[in-house]
């Protein structure tokens, strides 16, 4: 009987990560095709850098990814500061006016459809453009503003769990030997949670530069970020040069998770002797 | 809220709590400073939140009970000054009849529950045996396999529903391993199906569904299965009557977490969907876009918030309990 349940789990298991990774190994795969009809592979003149190089000569594709990354940038920044804010709000004063209403707000942007929060956004851009003649049209800025307001959501949630592993003895301790409350903050506080911080920026940097329906509404002909270019392609069918830089993007990420994983299993190891050490005395 | 799942728990200490409490009674600070910088550590955040989430809401409500005009913006205020000053409020619930009287509309909203209810059930059926079979390995494995569980999260959501597009396609290769085996003869239409809308969507989504039953499946206590088996039950009717029951605030999360985005999903059906995939986020956005509507994409949204505040508080509440539990 126990057999036969963990044939069950291992081929559910074999058959998901196949269908989490095929798409993925089938579009690096084909990047590398030479034959203008994607799904077609042309073993003559395959394989070919031919679409690198085409991707990397691309200006608008470029200018595109260059805008994005500076809006991605520049929202984890605020989304950190202003996340980081309202988680200590949240974990710290567990009393003020309006607080239900407060942990609402952060949290919400997380699960409503990204159609209705876009909508909302541009609504109230046009609406403030009216009154006050401010946001002059719809650009990067606009964007900025929209992706801090759904990605400090996630850096809310990531830096309140930290918040709440912290030792406050450290903290009262630094109070009780005289240190105000904000240099308690950045010389206690902040060091122990810098590592959610940290992962926060990271994830409201891949969230910006991954949106694409909250950016669609409010940006303006004159800002086109690589999602925005990519979707407007990828509508009228597969290209091959969008595999390419699938694939680079990708790589990039997968690396990027591959050293932040290897990091955390040597840190285990590290504790995990570290402890041994302590409980197993020398002989 | 994938985060949550894998931040382990916390362990607060109840000393430092009543330490802390001892603190503020006993030594005095000084409270104007104090009030100040309290006031500012919540008083920035709550007012971009207050201005740049909760005030577009109120627009959009406003909106939807209001009128086309040509114009831009191409509403009708509903706010008027008439000529002996005397305002008017002038309040539309034309959208609204119209949206519930358009089999369109009603379509595109059953539509949508239909394709999200699939698609989570499946995702379902998918995830759990994945998130229970990494939950009862140990070791570096487990951490690898829950890598590679995370991994597509953080790739390209847009690119990874485009890989879908080649693999389904006409000639694609999917279509060419059918024909291999002799499934089919000739290509089938794939793309441009719910079919492919359900694909895309479990695809998409399996991470969430998988985090929170890895969460609820690892705390299990295993001493309770090796009970249930020298009690003479079989694994199977043990997993059924023990794990099953145990775990199910992680179904629950994981059901929410990947039914709530996908009601109102728009990328995924306009991908991988046919013209005639009707869901509300895309009716919301050919609307907006296409027919400039904007009072019925705003009465659209009005009412797919309603449908959806429900269970977003369902959510919390699920939520709120798996970490007072843990």
């Amino acid at each position: 009987m126990k057999q036969k349940r963990s044939l069950v789990v291992l081929s559910a298991m074999c058959f998901g990560f196949v269908f989490l990774y095929l798409p993925l190994l089938m579009m690096i795969i084909y990047s590398f095709n030479a034959s203008r009809l994607v799904t077609v592979w042309d073993s003559a003149h395959s394989p070919t850098l031919a679409w690198y190089r085409e991707l990397w000569t691309n200006e608008e594709i470029l200018s595109a990814a260059k805008l994005s990354f500076k809006i991605a940038a520049l929202n984890a920044v605020g989304a950190v500061i202003l996340g980081t804010l309202a988680a200590f709000s949240l974990e710290r004063y567990t009393r003020f006016r309006g607080r239900t209403i407060f942990a609402l707000l952060t949290t919400a942007p997380m699960v409503l459809p990204e159609v209705i929060t876009g909508l909302s956004l541009l609504l109230l851009f046009v609406a403030l453009q009216q009154l006050f003649g401010w946001p002059s049209g719809r650009d990067a800025t606009t964007i900025t503003i929209s992706h801090i307001t759904f990605s400090m959501a996630y850096v809310v949630v990531v830096v309140q769990s930290r918040l709440a592993t912290v030792d406050r003895a450290l903290e009262e301790a630094a109070m009780d030997l005289g240190a105000r409350p904000w240099k308690v903050f950045f010389l206690i506080t902040l060091p122990l949670i810098a590592p959610a911080i940290a992962s926060g920026w990271v994830l409201s940097f891949i969230l910006s530069w991954d949106d694409i329906v909250i950016t669609s509404f409010v940006s303006g002909p004159g800002s086109t970020t690589l999602p925005q270019l990519v979707f407007s392609k990828v509508r009228l069918g597969v290209s091959p040069d969008i595999n390419a830089l699938a694939t680079i993007l990708v790589a990039g990420v997968s690396v990027g998770v591959m050293l932040l994983g290897l990091g955390m299993v040597h840190r285990d190891r590290r504790k995990n002797r570290e402890a041994r050490a302590v409980l197993v005395p020398e002989s | 809220m994938v985060v949550m799942a894998w931040l382990s728990c916390r362990g607060s200490d109840a000393m430092s709590v009543i330490g802390l409490r001892l603190r503020q009674v006993l030594v005095r600070q000084s409270p104007m400073r104090q009030g100040v910088g309290r006031k500012l550590v919540i008083g920035i955040p709550y007012l971009w939140l207050a201005l740049f989430f909760l005030v577009p809401f109120l627009i959009v409500l406003k909106i939807s009970f209001s009128n086309v005009q040509l114009s831009m913006p191409p509403v009708e205020p509903i706010l008027v000054f008439a000529a002996n000053q005397v305002v008017q409020l002038r309040i539309h619930l034309a959208n609204f009849s119209f949206i519930f009287g358009d089999s369109l509309y009603v379509a595109a909203f059953s539509n949508s529950i239909k394709v999200a209810g699939i698609s989570t059930l499946l995702a379902l059926l998918l995830g759990y045996p994945m998130a229970y079979g990494i939950a009862r390995v140990r070791g570096t494995l487990r951490n690898i396999l829950f890598l590679l569980v995370v991994l597509p999260f953080f790739t390209s959501f847009l690119l990874r529903v485009y890989a879908w597009i080649g693999l389904l396609g006409r000639n694609g290769p999917l279509n060419a391993l059918l024909m291999q085996i002799g499934v089919i003869h000739e290509p089938i239409q794939l793309l441009q199906t719910d079919f492919a809308v359900y694909i895309g969507m479990v695809y998409s989504y399996l991470p969430f569904m998988i985090l929170p039953l890895y969460a609820a499946i690892e705390k299990q206590d295993l001493t309770l299965l090796e009970a249930a088996a020298d009690l003479g039950c079989r694994p199977v009717r043990a997993f059924f009557s023990v794990t099953l029951p145990l775990t199910k605030e992680g179904i629950f999360a994981g059901c929410l977490l990947v039914f709530i985005p996908a009601v109102g999903e728009y990328v995924i059906p306009a991908l991988l969907g046919g013209p005639d995939t009707l869901m509300i986020g895309r009716v919301v956005w050919d609307e907006f876009f296409a027919n400039r509507d904007w009072p019925v994409a705003s009465a659209l949204s009005i009412i797919l918030l309603a449908l959806l505040s429900g269970l977003v508080l369902l959510l919390q509440r699920v939520q709120a309990a798996e970490k007072s539990a843990s």
